[in-house]
């Protein structure tokens, strides 16, 4: 099967990336519009190939906690869920965060708030990017806008969060999850043996092996002076990330006299609206972060230095245009445009806020 | 004879377990846990699984258990302790993994996740205080706090109609099919701290031969929290916690054989 390439879904995408990374396990509970992972991972009992644990938890909030546990023991664990559940998941994230141990987890948004609907959004940017849980802490989100790095990004997000002991996110929405494209999976890799695991994590909790000094993973420390230590080293780490890890995707903003910078599907209309606004002679470029936290600040300014406006068109009610704000420091006009509550804007209404807002 | 003449490794008969460390607790002169902690090395140390054993500390009087014995440990967030073993035995199945809980932590805001793992028949061990109050923050009503028995929650005593009945979980989980071994034991004489020893070997032990989840509820006591002295504390505990929680096996899979 490897370099063939395959017709499946983006949520199949993460079930499959995940076996082939060589994933210690899975934990999840089900939610439109995401459930397609853990269908996935139990169709295939990966358990009987790789040994790879794949569990339906009674919860959100126990699913994160067994994947707090997974990465605490040093083993490559994720969950998947979609924004109700995520909400359900903040605990989790602020003690992993805290205990600095590594995991993916994977939010395949829908509309809210609350309940909502069941159809994508990408109103969870906030809650992803400016910590959903209780304290300062940060995790890697990674946006995928495509089948294909829907499959990519799970063993990306695996490595950022084994070399900087941090929390990874992809942050999709119900339209990647649910529509299929062609992928390729990346090889099957091996999972690691207990020994490679205590020799990757000597930090982690895997029974005192040869009565090594015990190890002890917690988020608690009541001595004040410590505990801003800590929160010092967290600070530090993410600075790292910061200067390390910003990832993003330009086109045709060479010379573009206007901008879009837009992330996952909304990326995906953006280019359609490029095309139908080049028809019309007008010059749209597009900047697309990968990674929104880290977030492209200086790659934004610096595109947006030669343009006249920036349209930040997302499937919320205006979250990641906060971010395009302070890139640009007022100097360029930005404006924003989007449908909420699971709708999506057609190409042509990206063109038309653009002209209207933008242009006049 | 002098003190020294006796003293001597040959008349040793009792010694505090290795694994127990030598750092001050800091739980109250009287209270249960110190019993429970030092059974619990003793029993690892026995085993001889002191390499291989992986404990989950609570939040509550035990959230800093990691410190008193020398094993791995992991820190649950409140109520949760029971998902992180179900993912730490799971992903690793030849380790002894056991959760130790306060009746707050495992009957109250972790009901959800302790019926659930007993219920899938995790291969973990349960140690459950319950001294029916919430030590830590300060002597709050518990799940488990007895009708009529004052708090700093329901100061003039528990009332049924405004604070509910006091939670009995442990029949509830032997009525689980997941559940191999549930048993309520005590550590307040040493009869009962010999039985108490006996019972969390064999929940170690069953985790280990993979026979499922075992529950050691040990009915404790909080002087502290009930305002009492501790010898006072044992009385009460006997005369008032035994009729709600009488001790006893619940359930033993293997003695139906």
């Amino acid at each position: 099967m490897n370099d063939k390439v395959t017709l499946m879904k983006g949520n199949e995408a993460l079930a499959m990336a995940a076996i082939r990374y060589g994933a210690d396990g899975y934990f999840g509970y089900p939610i439109t519009p995401q459930s397609e992972v853990l269908e996935k991972l139990e169709e295939e009992m990966p358990w009987e190939t790789t040994g790879m644990v794949v569990l339906q938890a009674e919860s959100e909030v126990a699913a994160i906690n067994m994947v707090y546990a997974g990465a605490s023991c040093g083993k490559a664990v994720m969950t998947s869920t979609s924004s109700p559940g995520f909400s359900l998941m903040q605990e989790g994230m602020s003690y992993m965060a805290a205990s600095e141990v590594p995991a993916l987890v994977i939010n395949v948004m829908r509309g809210g708030p609350g309940l909502g609907t069941i159809h994508p959004s990408q109103a969870d940017y906030f809650q992803a990017c400016k910590g959903g849980g209780h304290g300062d802490y940060r995790m890697v989100v990674l946006a995928p806008a495509s089948v294909q790095e829907m499959a990519d990004f799970v063993g990306l997000g695996w490595d950022l969060a084994f070399k900087y002991r941090c929390v990874s996110m992809i942050l999709a929405d119900g339209l990647i999850g649910q529509m299929m494209e062609k992928v390729v999976l990346p090889e099957q890799r091996p999972r690691r043996t207990d020994e490679e695991v205590e020799r990757q994590c000597p930090w982690a909790v895997t029974g005192r092996t040869g009565m090594r000094p015990k190890n002890i993973i917690t988020s608690l420390e009541l001595d004040d002076d410590i505990m801003e230590a800590n929160n010092l080293r967290f600070q530090a780490t993410y600075r790292l990330i910061e200067q390390n890890e910003v990832r993003y995707e330009t086109v045709d903003t060479e010379g573009c006299d206007y901008l879009i910078v837009a992330f996952g599907s909304m990326a995906r209309i953006a280019m359609k609206t490029m095309e139908l606004a080049a028809q019309e002679g007008i010059k749209v470029g597009l900047l697309r972060p990968i990674t929104l936290w880290p977030f492209p600040y200086k790659e934004i300014a610096q595109v947006a230095a030669g343009v006249k406006g920036i349209l930040v068109p997302e499937l919320s009610a205006g979250q990641m245009i906060e971010d395009v704000k302070l890139a640009v420091e007022c100097k360029v006009p930005v404006e924003h445009t989007g449908r909420m509550g699971g709708n999506v804007p057609t190409p042509e209404e990206v063109l038309d806020a653009l002209k209207n807002q933008l242009i006049k | 004879m002098e003190n020294n003449d006796i003293i001597r490794p040959e008349n040793l008969v009792y010694k505090k377990p290795a694994l127990l460390n030598d750092a001050h607790m800091h739980y109250c002169p009287g209270c249960s846990h110190g019993v429970v902690h030092k059974l619990v090395a003793e029993v690892i140390e026995e085993m001889g699984m002191a390499e291989k054993a992986i404990g989950v500390s609570p939040v509550g009087c035990a959230v800093f258990a990691y410190n008193y014995i020398d094993i791995d440990w992991l820190e649950a967030a409140h109520g949760r302790a029971t998902a992180m073993a179900t993912a730490t035995k799971r992903l690793m199945p030849n380790k002894l993994v056991f959760t130790y809980q306060g009746d707050g932590d495992f009957a109250a805001i972790g009901t959800c996740e302790s019926i659930h793992s007993c219920n899938r028949g995790e291969n973990i061990a349960i140690i459950f205080i319950n001294n029916a109050i919430y030590g830590m923050t300060g002597g709050q009503m518990a799940p488990t706090t007895l009708l009529g028995q004052k708090t700093a929650t329901c100061p003039y005593g528990r009332r049924a109609d405004l604070n509910g009945y006091p939670l009995s979980i442990t029949p509830l989980l032997a009525q689980l099919d997941g559940t191999c071994y549930v048993t309520r034991q005590s550590v307040h004489k040493p009869a009962s701290v010999r039985k108490a020893k006996a019972a969390i070997r064999k929940a170690f032990e069953n985790s280990m031969a993979g026979k499922g989840t075992s529950v050691v509820e040990i009915v404790s006591t909080c002087n502290t929290g009930w305002k009492l002295s501790p010898e006072k504390a044992n009385l009460w505990m006997e005369e008032n916690m035994f009729a709600k929680y009488p001790l006893g096996d619940l359930k033993d899979v293997e003695s139906k054989k």
